[in-house]
């Protein structure tokens, strides 16, 4: 049994804000510290070792590429360039669903929020293909440093947009029926949720040229 | 919300309200602040003393190096220690995990998790934190990351033993209980990152009408700032965190220098990482940790002078302040650890000024705190025996970090006993004494009874002496050169011969410290349940949490009604009533003296 | 909650629009720029200023930074600062110091 707590729903006048969009702002910032520390990290080892972009010859020769290639041709701009379309488009049509709740129209919230799900899915399926070309020429984190950072960076992003898409999924699957008990309080949570999606955007858009185009 | 749909919820309430709630729902998965706050207390006591035995462990070897360990020596197993004699592998691991343990699972969750759940919410007229679910998960998932902690002493190759700091490449190549203890950290983290989300937005937005900011308890502060500091720097521990795991778990090389030999053999890796990079992430959250370690001590002594002075605060302002920039500091001295790593001039006098000028925040405080007791009607009670002492042994640990502080001297005094003194000068007779004060003062609001003052003086004052005893020789073995983690005390070297007399005084005293906790133990159990029964207000406080709720406050919502506040957290003997004081929910003085 | 007219949240919904349309075309002028032979520096430079105006498109619309109030700014000026702090330091511990790459 829980207490009611004051401002769960409604905001405090001189903060302007509800408990739920400052706890989401304040993890936001913990995890703007997650990632620069990662993008810290990367960074240091880049500049600290000369040879960190450059393809072990052993490697070379398993990958058939020549001595002194770089890592970075190894990853595929195209595929990435798309993903980042995608991952905009989904931040686009998550606003799109917390304004349509603010609209009173939930059916074109089940539309916004489905194709964001949907795009969420398709990121991972082409994040999958990435990972896949990797591993099938044993290409792996332990291969060397920029591997390492990559998998780590890009792996992290994506369980970010897993756990995004298992609450997106929720909030348009079982969890819409709030909307029919309480619309108020359920618009806050997409609108917490869309927070949160927009930040894996916002990170996705520093790492897509990190790593691909740096 | 309609007017329908309110009623609905309360209907609904009511519905609840019949229904008993089971004995998991309301003592073991509660989501009440108060319940969670005494299960993180609870559970940091019994780390605690689990962490205190590892360091009686330690202190036998150091005193008696090879001799079979009394009482529980056969109990430590062959692996560990073969006829109780202790190996030097064990001898680490309990290094390693008494700094870990006292740190992550006994001091910060009693420090945050007890006493600031249990009183935060009272202090700011709040009926709960802002997110009690959350609240709940964080004390599981620390309970989870504690059992990973305890479990990994018996999985073959015993328990991390690379140090609490962890540094590779020696932790990266070391047995599997590092790898557990990474697994534990970032249970920890996690635990300690939903709490100080809910920590911040109770306190930002829970405060009850008239309860700005400049009328806070200090307590409350102090917690805040705390909560940010835990919530923007354990992220990069935690990515450290991951990296360390993959470098032992998958073979990559974040950490991995490139031709590392190790006992003879090529480690086998790609090369190319840095172990300076670790102690970068470590130490960007271990420095900020360390004010997590005092900044709620420093609350609860301000809270317990403040009552038995019968005096406000002096200082208060300047104290705020003084906390708020520390916290800001607290990020930007992190290298003074590093000292030795080859760091360029340039950058090594830049943290030596920052954490010159971070000791300036410190002196304001323990400044206002000491001038604070000039004529105060003082009350010699247990609590505030414990807060008393609580300043100098402070000011002894903070004055000790200075020559750390500062390269040249660091030079000659680091990793030795001298910095063993002077953080444990801060922690244990500083913090762990302020959290005594804060276990005597806030009993009485928990369960309605106090405990007993003369067991509370058969605690006090042979602690005071035997931890003092422990802790001042080490500067002497410091400023010697015996250096720290050495599982013969320094019996090996020639410089140490002059100090090691001292080894023995120092584990004598702290077999000592043991058995004067005895009457604490017994205290806080026997007087939970026949402890002398006491009313809403013991203390004759000011603040919300005595003037407002009864003792112990009311299971769901803490108070009968709303508390509204109308002036400062310390209006101890104000002008119109010399022998009262004036509570910050009250409409007229209450007290006689 | 903050009442907002129908008429002010389809408003919004354009700009929504427009900004993708933007973020769209950035991304296209981030990968072009990079087929470009700019110096290691330069290339860093007007990637991060690229990214950086993208991002600030994303929170400041998308997350309505814009017309958020104080008690967010405050705690995201903080760690902005605490940021760049933690990328900047460990570079530089390595300027001047005794030459080893680690």
């Amino acid at each position: 049994m829980s207490v009611e707590i004051p401002y769960n729903v409604d905001e405090r006048s001189d903060t302007g804000l509800y408990n739920a969009k400052l706890g989401v702002w304040l993890f936001l910032a913990s995890e703007v510290m997650l990632f620069g520390a990662l993008f810290s990290s990367y960074i240091l080892l880049r500049t600290g070792d000369p040879g960190f972009m450059t393809i072990p010859h052993e490697i070379a020769e398993h990958l058939h590429v020549e001595h002194g290639a770089l890592w970075s041709d190894q990853l595929s701009v195209p595929l990435a360039f798309l993903n980042t379309l995608v991952l905009i488009f989904s931040s686009v049509t998550m606003v799109l669903s917390w304004a349509a709740l603010r609209l009173k129209d939930f059916g074109k919230f089940k539309l916004w929020m489905g194709l964001t799900n949907l795009c969420a899915l398709g990121f991972m399926v082409i994040k999958a293909i990435e990972y896949n070309a990797k591993f099938s020429h044993d290409l792996l984190p332990s291969s060397g440093n920029f591997l390492a950072i990559y998998f780590t960076l890009t792996g992290l992003h994506g369980l970010h947009v897993i756990g995004g898409l298992v609450v997106n999924g929720y909030l348009w699957g079982p969890g819409s029926k709030m909307w029919k008990t309480e619309p108020e309080r359920f618009t806050n949570r997409v609108e917490v949720a869309g927070l949160y999606w927009h930040f894996v955007d916002l990170v996705w858009i520093f790492l897509f040229p990190s790593l691909y185009l740096l | 919300m309609s007017v329908l749909e309110t009623h609905a919820e309360e209907a609904d309430d009511h519905g609840h309200e019949h229904h008993e709630e089971g004995f998991l729902r309301k003592y073991v998965f509660s989501q009440d602040h108060k319940v969670i706050g005494i299960q993180y207390g609870l559970t940091a006591l019994c780390f605690m003393l689990f962490g205190f035995f590892l360091m009686l462990l330690m202190r036998w070897q150091l005193a008696y190096p090879g001799q079979p360990i009394p009482i529980v020596g056969g109990l430590l197993g062959d692996a560990n220690a073969p006829g109780g004699i202790m190996l030097p592998e064990f001898y680490n691991q309990l290094g390693a995990m008494h700094g870990t343990i006292m740190v992550f699972l006994a001091v910060v969750p009693l420090a945050v998790g007890a006493f600031g759940n249990y009183v935060v919410p009272l202090q700011i007229g709040a009926p709960d934190m802002a997110f009690p679910k959350l609240n709940m998960m964080s004390y599981w998932v620390y309970a989870v990351g504690g059992i990973v902690m305890f479990a990994s002493f018996f999985v073959p190759g015993g328990a991390a033993n690379s140090g609490w700091t962890s540094y590779p490449p020696l932790s990266v190549t070391a047995t599997t209980g590092q790898t557990w203890w990474l697994v534990g950290m970032v249970f920890l983290i996690t635990s300690s990152l939903l709490g100080s989300v809910n920590f911040i937005v109770t306190i930002v937005q829970l405060r009850v009408k008239g309860l700005t900011w400049m009328r806070l308890p200090f307590f409350v502060w102090s917690q805040l700032v705390t909560a940010f500091l835990l919530l923007l720097a354990f992220p990069p521990l935690e990515a450290a965190g991951f990296f360390q795991l993959l470098d032992r778990v998958a073979g990559t090389s974040f950490f991995m220098p490139s031709g590392l030999v190790v006992s003879g053999e090529v480690v086998e890796a790609a090369g190319g990482g840095s172990p300076l990079l670790w102690q970068h992430l470590f130490w960007f959250l271990a420095h900020p940790e360390v004010y997590v370690l005092i900044l709620p001590a420093l609350g609860i002594v301000a809270e317990v002078i403040a009552n038995n002075t019968r005096k406000p605060l002096w200082g208060y302002k300047s104290m705020v302040y003084a906390i708020g920039f520390l916290g800001f500091m607290s990020f930007i001295v992190w290298a003074h650890h590093m000292f030795m790593t080859g760091m360029g001039t340039t950058l090594s006098n830049f943290f030596q000024i920052t954490t010159m000028i971070i000791s300036i925040p410190s002196v304001v405080v323990l400044s206002a705190l000491f001038i604070s007791l000039w004529g105060g009607s003082i009350r010699f009670n247990t609590p505030m025996l414990f807060a008393l002492a609580f300043l100098p042994m402070f000011g002894i640990g903070g004055l000790t970090g200075l020559p750390l502080g500062l390269a040249p001297t660091d030079i000659h005094l680091h990793d030795t006993y001298y910095v063993i003194g002077h953080f444990h000068y801060v922690v244990a007779p500083g913090t762990i004494f302020a959290l005594f004060a804060g276990i005597y003062y806030w009993f009485p609001k928990m369960t309605g009874r106090k405990m007993n003052e003369m067991l509370g003086k058969l605690h006090f004052y042979p602690s005071f002496i035997a931890i003092n005893c422990i802790f001042m020789p080490m500067f002497i073995q410091g400023l010697a050169g015996v250096s720290r983690r050495l599982y013969d005390g320094g019996m090996q070297y020639s410089h140490a011969q002059p100090v090691l007399e001292w080894n023995q005084f120092m584990s004598i005293a702290a077999f000592s410290l043991a058995v004067f906790q005895i009457p604490f133990v017994i205290n806080l159990f026997w007087s939970a349940k026949k402890g002398k029964k006491v009313g809403a207000n013991h203390w004759q406080a000011t603040t919300l949490e005595w003037s407002a709720a009864p003792s112990p406050p009311i299971a769901h919502g803490n108070f009968e009604k709303t508390p509204v506040v109308y002036r400062g957290p310390y209006e101890y003997s104000p002008p119109e009533h010399p022998r009262g004081f004036m509570p910050q929910n009250a409409t007229s003085a209450e007290g006689d003296s | 909650m903050s009442g907002h007219s129908v008429e002010e949240i389809r408003q919004e919904t354009r700009k929504y629009w427009v900004v993708f349309l933007a973020l769209v075309v950035l991304t296209a002028v981030t990968v072009w720029v990079s087929y470009l032979d700019l110096s290691p520096g330069m290339a860093v430079f007007v990637a991060m200023v690229v990214a950086c105006v993208k991002g600030g498109l994303v929170a400041g619309v998308f997350m309505h930074l814009i017309s958020e109030r104080q008690a967010i700014y405050s705690i995201l000026i903080m760690t902005v600062v605490f940021f760049i702090v933690l990328m900047v330091g460990p570079i530089f511990a390595r300027w001047g110091g005794t030459g080893v790459a680690l």
